[in-house]
């Protein structure tokens, strides 16, 4: 690529994912974040239960993440044909387990009673 | 001696290199911010990808311009998908849009086509006669697929009687899906081909040489499917270092190759292929074929003074620009991007990507009187498709180098997902980008 800006890598997500759907993923995942932020401030620890329990979901963001990406794009395992390609598959599972402890985190946070955050 | 904007550019560098990194940094770093006062009138001959890229780049950077674009198709084609909808892998729809949709504001769209250009007087005229007069002129007509040149090719029967034609459109590329996808079924011998002109993706007849082979694979028919390649010339493609690559390929899948072979005609009803060889005619029989024409010069520009007049281009029309700045070399208000450009290497949208910003930038300098330093190195791409899920990203540019986009990341001549995701997700995207003048 010769450009390689920001401003390409946004166009060409925009073009992607259409830019309604583009920025309403954007605002989802930054939504996440600063509530995760939030309750980290309100609980000024991380829970280490809620972390447990997000945890436990790590795999199944992982899998859900890869297979996605192989649905959308007419591909399977057996097309893995090098390095990269490894590499690109554990990113995937990273992203999104990453993401989904973030949320499950989050949503446990939210759900537990005010005031009640010691045990 | 013939190329003044050669000498200019050498000038320029060697002014650049005498005033040190400042002066450089100086002059790389484009006026974006500050949009270019002018009353220029610039013609842009073609509303396709390169057409509709360089209106969108010129409504960005200049002020006050009378922008024209003139063209008389309704639809936008994005062909990168055509290789996609003949592997029934997108719909015909995948690759339409409207011609429209596409254009910046600011641009005047004349729904007709070019019937004459005339350099010398700098106007053209239209099909329903308008003439429009310019200081500034962007051939952008794309190419001529010329199937009249081929015995016995009807258009009609595209999908029918193992004929396939990919190139011709999205309707004829899900058509030969058809086509490939009984033909896979029943078994039988295919044979695949390319013209002797140049031609848009010379990538293309060998990723559908690929496709077919996957599907036959997939099917369990493989055994029965006899596939054949003939080559136009003693070699696949004209890179070197990939054309071995292939040579490796098609010896693994089983593809047989023929070499010096170029098609003359077709007789659908014996399904005969008559290609013509240093040894004189040879017949082959087939069960399925991609018809792939001669490619030229659309009528407009061929009966005009723009093509090269001598060399090996005289025949097929393409207009005579220096291959380094996309300007004509004997009228110098005049550019030409994408298929229409005589130079060496492209006639693909990673071309017409490269292409524009340089042809752009020479126009914007010579309205504000000065030299633009932009040179096109002749970069292209081709995602070559070697089964559904891998490709190769093949970039080369004219010297035949290969110029990876991600060296030592993704290798260019590695079967890989990643370089098959990029084709599947990203191309498209990039595209769209790039005729709004973002990428």
């Amino acid at each position: 690529m010769k450009d390689l800006t920001l401003e390409t890598l946004i166009a060409v997500f925009e073009e992607m994912y259409g830019p309604l759907l583009f920025w309403t993923m954007v605002a989802v995942a930054i939504i996440i974040t600063l509530a995760f932020i939030f309750v980290l401030i309100r609980d000024r620890s991380i829970e280490g239960r809620y972390l447990a329990r997000a945890e436990l979901t790590a795999p199944i963001g992982a899998i859900a993440a890869i297979l996605f990406v192989q649905n959308i794009t007419n591909s399977g395992f057996s097309d893995i044909g090098g390095p990269i390609d490894v590499i690109v598959v554990l990113l995937t599972g990273v992203a999104g387990a990453g993401g989904l402890i973030f949320l499950a985190y989050v949503v446990q946070a939210f759900m537990r009673q005010p005031g009640n955050n010691r045990h | 001696m013939k190329h003044p904007d050669r000498i200019a550019l050498s000038r320029r560098g060697f002014l650049g290199m005498a005033a040190g990194g400042m002066a450089l940094a100086g002059a790389a770093a484009p006026a974006r911010a500050q949009k270019v006062a002018t009353s220029a009138r610039i013609v842009i001959l073609g509303a396709g990808a390169a057409g509709t890229a360089m209106a969108s780049r010129l409504v960005e950077r200049l002020d006050g311009a009378t922008i024209t674009i003139v063209d008389g198709r309704k639809r936008h084609l994005y062909q990168p998908g055509f290789t996609l909808i003949a592997a029934g892998l997108k719909p015909a729809s995948y690759s339409v849009s409207s011609t429209g949709e596409w254009l910046p504001r600011g641009v005047e769209w004349i729904e007709e086509a070019a019937a004459e250009i005339d350099p010398e007087a700098n106007r053209i005229v239209t099909t329903g006669g308008k003439t429009v007069a310019y200081d500034f002129l962007i051939l952008a007509s794309g190419l001529k697929l010329d199937w009249d040149a081929i015995e016995g090719f009807d258009m009609a029967l595209v999908g029918t009687n193992g004929i396939g034609a990919v190139y011709a459109g999205p309707e004829q590329a899900a058509a030969t899906w058809g086509a490939m996808d009984r033909f896979t079924d029943e078994g039988g011998k295919a044979v695949f081909f390319r013209p002797a002109t140049e031609m848009k993706c010379a990538g293309a007849p060998l990723k559908y040489t690929f496709l077919t082979d996957d599907y036959a694979r997939r099917k369990g028919s493989r055994g029965r499917v006899e596939i054949h390649y003939a080559a136009h010339n003693k070699s696949f493609f004209s890179v070197p270092i990939v054309n071995e690559k292939v040579r490796m390929l098609f010896d693994d899948r089983g593809v047989k190759p023929s070499f010096d072979h170029v098609l003359k005609a077709i007789d659908p009803g014996k399904k005969i292929l008559t290609f013509a060889t240093p040894e004189g005619d040879r017949e082959m029989d087939y069960d399925f074929t991609n018809v792939i024409p001669p490619m030229v010069a659309p009528d407009v520009v061929r009966n005009s003074p723009l093509p090269w007049q001598d060399g090996p281009w005289v025949n097929e029309g393409w207009a005579e620009v220096d291959k380094e700045t996309m300007r004509h070399v004997r009228y110098r208000n005049v550019f030409a991007v994408g298929d229409i450009a005589g130079v060496p290497k492209g006639k693909t949208a990673a071309s017409v990507k490269w292409q524009v910003p340089v042809a752009e930038d020479h126009l914007v300098a010579d309205i504000e009187g000065k030299l633009s330093p932009a040179v096109y190195n002749g970069y292209t791409s081709c995602p070559m498709i070697t089964r559904v899920g891998r490709a190769m990203l093949v970039e080369f540019d004219y010297k035949n180098n290969l110029t990876p986009s991600f060296p030592g990341v993704i290798a260019p001549l590695e079967e890989l997902w990643i370089s098959w995701l990029m084709k599947e997700v990203a191309l498209k995207a990039t595209y769209n980008a790039m005729l709004r003048g973002k990428a």
